[in-house]
């Protein structure tokens, strides 16, 4: 296995007296999906935040690229190439989503917050823009304002803000969370095809999303990885099965 | 827009509702250039002045809707930036100093830097918190300017000459005057304008909504922000500048607390972040208080309400309205 590009190691974070994440280490290698699902209530969420540098660990660290990000704010981190989508979608509401996805090929652009030239006309920034919204299947919405999106639109828009910062890993909080069945099976094509090309780390709730696409899978409950490993292994797994497959799974 | 190619054609050239965005502002810059005309023609000319005034203000609307609007930060100590430039020009004409090359750079300065600095304060805090700081930082001035009592201290400074530009008096007529402040005015909502379109603005506009991805795209909200605030603070210094020109007396109710919210219901009563809105609140503002002090003295009585009433019924205020009335396209 090639050297991971992000490695937690006992990150551990406490709201008062509830440890939500009690010493979580995983590594995600360079184009791996790493599934990684749990109950409701079992700190994937809170995780993800720590990851992305919007929530700071109590304490472990977290290297991302082989530099420590622990202390990184979130948008150092996503200027080093840490991408995230939100379980609850996360666009810029009145910009067209050509315009949304403009914004983040413009984070990494050598001029980021140029006061000169006209944005919206920017060839620069729209090219390749118009590439990743090509990549999700949203071409033909270019100029739609994101408000205006169906929900699994957003989905598939928030998934190419992403790739416009060129990452070198994405993290996806519940991509297809609130989804319906014929945008979710779209969104796990656009997600398969990705694979290989990203570090993912993907948190999900729909089973049979998880194990379609998932390359290795850990198994959060109550901030602990209790089981991580080959998806076939890891569904066999009898605590698995007990703390939350059991019910869900059958 | 069915295919691809049809798509990059649209995106080269501005969308259509873009190019109807510039039709109002055109217009409006047209009615001001030819208002002097109006005179000629035999309106009072008192009401030149009162166009000059309400052009004056406009400047300071328009940069407080840069930050208030574009930026979605409600500051309610603007008129500190409106009445330090009126100071610097009232203190540098006192000391004998009018040239406005020499004063404007002394304001725009200071502005700067006094906006630096409140503004990396005040842009640790949101909201309500965010509104109060810039409310003291506002006070903070005025006190101060109350306490200058070797240039006026409570009673004001009264300035027995006005600024010059090149050793020429463009402020001692008032056409010319008046078109000096339509000049600058002019700039300023063509530089604002191309701020907001620009990659910049783009980050500006878009932290107003969702801050918490555009962090995570990987920009420093609070910079962009402060910038913004600095900008808006400078313009607002600039037409402090004409202000003590054109009354030719600086006192510090210029910068009261009371004048920060004039400025924020003009910015609303034209329609905020439209920036040619605030300009128009700007002179709709002053134009009413006008016509309504000239009815009765207890104008406000009326005024207040009229305001609540517009702003509850119109949404978007005196632009959005006629953003209704107007094509929806082209």
């Amino acid at each position: 296995m090639a050297e991971p590009v992000l490695i937690l190691d006992g990150v551990r974070k406490s709201f008062g007296a509830l440890k939500v994440t009690d010493g979580v280490s995983l590594a995600v290698a360079p184009g791996e999906l790493h599934a990684l699902i749990g109950p409701n209530g079992a700190g994937k969420t809170t995780l993800v935040h720590q990851i992305s540098g919007m929530l700071t660990p109590d304490d472990g660290t977290i290297r991302f690229r082989g530099q420590d990000v622990t202390a990184f704010n979130a948008e150092k981190r996503a200027r080093h190439g840490l991408a995230r989508t939100f379980q609850i979608t996360s666009t810029i509401a009145s910009l067209s989503a050509l315009e949304n996805v403009a914004l983040g090929v413009q984070a990494k652009a050598s001029h980021p917050l140029s006061f000169f030239r006209n944005a919206a006309s920017d060839e620069r920034l729209n090219r390749p823009a118009r590439a990743a919204l090509d990549a999700v299947g949203l071409s033909e919405r270019a100029h739609v304002p994101a408000g205006s999106l169906s929900h699994g639109e957003k989905r598939a828009l928030e998934i190419a803000m992403a790739l416009a910062l060129e990452p070198a890993a994405i993290l996806l909080d519940e991509p297809l969370a609130g989804v319906g069945k014929e945008e979710g099976e779209r969104l796990i094509a656009l997600l398969k095809s990705l694979k290989g090309r990203y570090a993912m780390l993907l948190v999900e709730h729909d089973m049979e999303a998880v194990f379609a696409l998932a390359d290795t899978v850990s198994v959060l409950v109550y901030g602990r990885v209790i089981a991580s490993g080959d998806p076939a292994v890891v569904r066999a797994d009898p605590a698995v099965r007990e703390a939350y497959l059991g019910e869900e799974g059958g | 827009m069915s295919s691809a190619t049809t798509t990059s054609e649209v995106s080269s050239v501005a969308p259509p509702r873009e190019r109807a965005k510039l039709l109002l502002p055109a217009i409006l810059f047209l009615l001001l250039a030819l208002a002097p005309l109006a005179v000629t023609i035999g309106m009072p000319a008192g009401w030149l002045a009162l166009l000059t005034r309400a052009l004056i203000f406009a400047i300071a609307a328009l940069s407080l809707d840069l930050i208030l609007g574009v930026g979605g930060l409600v500051s309610f100590g603007h008129a500190a930036f409106l009445g330090i430039g009126a100071y610097v020009t009232g203190i540098m004409i006192t000391e004998g100093r009018s040239e406005a090359l020499v004063i404007l750079p002394v304001i725009l300065g200071v502005c700067a830097l006094f906006g630096a600095i409140t503004g990396a304060v005040c842009l640790r805090t949101r909201g309500v918190a965010f509104i109060m700081i810039t409310l003291a930082f506002g006070q903070m001035v005025y006190f101060l300017a109350q306490a200058l009592s070797a240039y006026g201290g409570d009673d004001g400074l009264t300035l027995y000459e006005k600024s010059t530009l090149l050793g020429f008096n463009p402020f001692a007529n008032r056409t010319s005057f008046y078109y000096s402040v339509l000049i600058a005015l002019a700039g300023a909502y063509l530089l604002v304008r191309g701020f907001v379109a620009s990659r910049f603005g783009r980050v500006l506009r878009a932290a107003r909504e969702n801050p918490v991805r555009v962090s995570v795209t990987g920009f420093d909200v609070t910079k962009v922000r402060l910038v913004a605030y600095v900008i808006s603070g400078m313009l607002a210094g600039l037409s402090g500048f004409f202000l003590a020109n054109h009354t030719e007396f600086v006192s510090p109710a210029f910068m009261s607390w009371q004048r920060s919210g004039e400025l924020i219901f003009m910015a609303v009563l034209g329609g905020v972040g439209s920036l040619h809105g605030a300009i128009i609140g700007a002179i709709a503002y002053l134009i009413a208080e006008d016509a309504l002090s000239h009815l009765t003295e207890h104008w406000r009585v009326i005024f207040g309400p009229m305001i609540i009433l517009f702003v509850l019924f119109t949404r978007g205020g005196i632009v959005g309205m006629l953003r209704k009335l107007g094509p929806r396209h082209g």
